[in-house]
């Protein structure tokens, strides 16, 4: 059998399409009410540093970060193809990467709280 | 060999030329916007991790009008993920009993029952309501 690393690559667009399907647009709206001028209470500081503070919170928060990103880089790697870009390897090399690398970002300040 | 193969040309303008095209490339771009946020997201925790005068001032960063005109968008875009990704959930887990599937409209609709189920409890717990 061929081998093929696309469920290595399907299965976290999967898992993070489902995340951001479920999450996102409510977490948006979190931050729109900030945007309006109008923060909810867990976007305080006090409130929010609290919360940063349980492991449990950034791991959660870790993995709905790394997820989105996976699959927003997996559906811009696969549009760029459908625009035309056909340098493949090279769009899924940099969009993985940068997704590792920001989601490392995300980590270090999540274990810095 | 062909000494002159023939190349297709690679262009883009496809999408316009039928409606589902152009709907399921709105649904790719929403990676844009879904990316973006988080990136932003990014770095609030970057202003959160250096204390409450950074948080504040990321807190000013999301109250300029770019900031509005992007979350209207990413919140429109972040939606029309959501309803293709559940419309999709009948094909992509389709559930068999006994003989027969069960209907698309019960697998849609658990989902969807469920997507109302958590962002209520997101903005009840997130003190928005």
């Amino acid at each position: 059998m061929a081998r093929s690393n696309k469920p290595l690559v399907w299965g976290p667009f999967a898992a993070g399409g489902t995340l951001t399907a479920f999450l996102t647009p409510v977490l948006v709206a979190l931050t729109l009410l900030a945007a309006l001028g109008h923060p909810p209470e867990v976007l305080g500081y006090e409130r929010l540093s609290a919360l940063g503070h349980h492991p449990l919170f950034k791991f959660a928060l870790a993995g709905v970060i790394g997820l989105s990103l996976w699959s927003a880089a997996h559906r811009l790697r696969i549009t760029a193809y459908d625009l035309g870009v056909r340098a493949d390897a090279l769009v899924a090399a940099v969009l993985y990467s940068a997704t590792l690398a920001c989601t490392g970002v995300a980590v270090y300040y999540l274990l810095k709280l | 060999m062909n000494r002159n193969p023939y190349l297709r040309p690679i262009t883009s303008e496809w999408i316009f030329r039928h409606p589902r095209y152009l709907r399921y490339m709105v649904r790719e771009f929403s990676c844009l916007f879904i990316g973006g946020w988080t990136l932003l997201m990014v770095w609030g925790l970057k202003q959160l991790a250096e204390g409450p005068a950074a948080w504040a001032a990321f807190l000013e960063l999301l109250r300029s009008p770019a900031s509005i005109v992007f979350h209207l968008l990413a919140l429109a875009f972040a939606i029309y993920h959501s309803v293709t990704w559940f419309n999709l959930t009948p094909k992509a887990l389709p559930l068999q009993v006994g003989e027969g599937f069960v209907p698309d409209w019960v697998i849609a609709g658990a989902h969807y029952a469920a997507w109302v189920v958590v962002s209520s409890c997101v903005l009840i717990l997130g003190g928005a309501l």
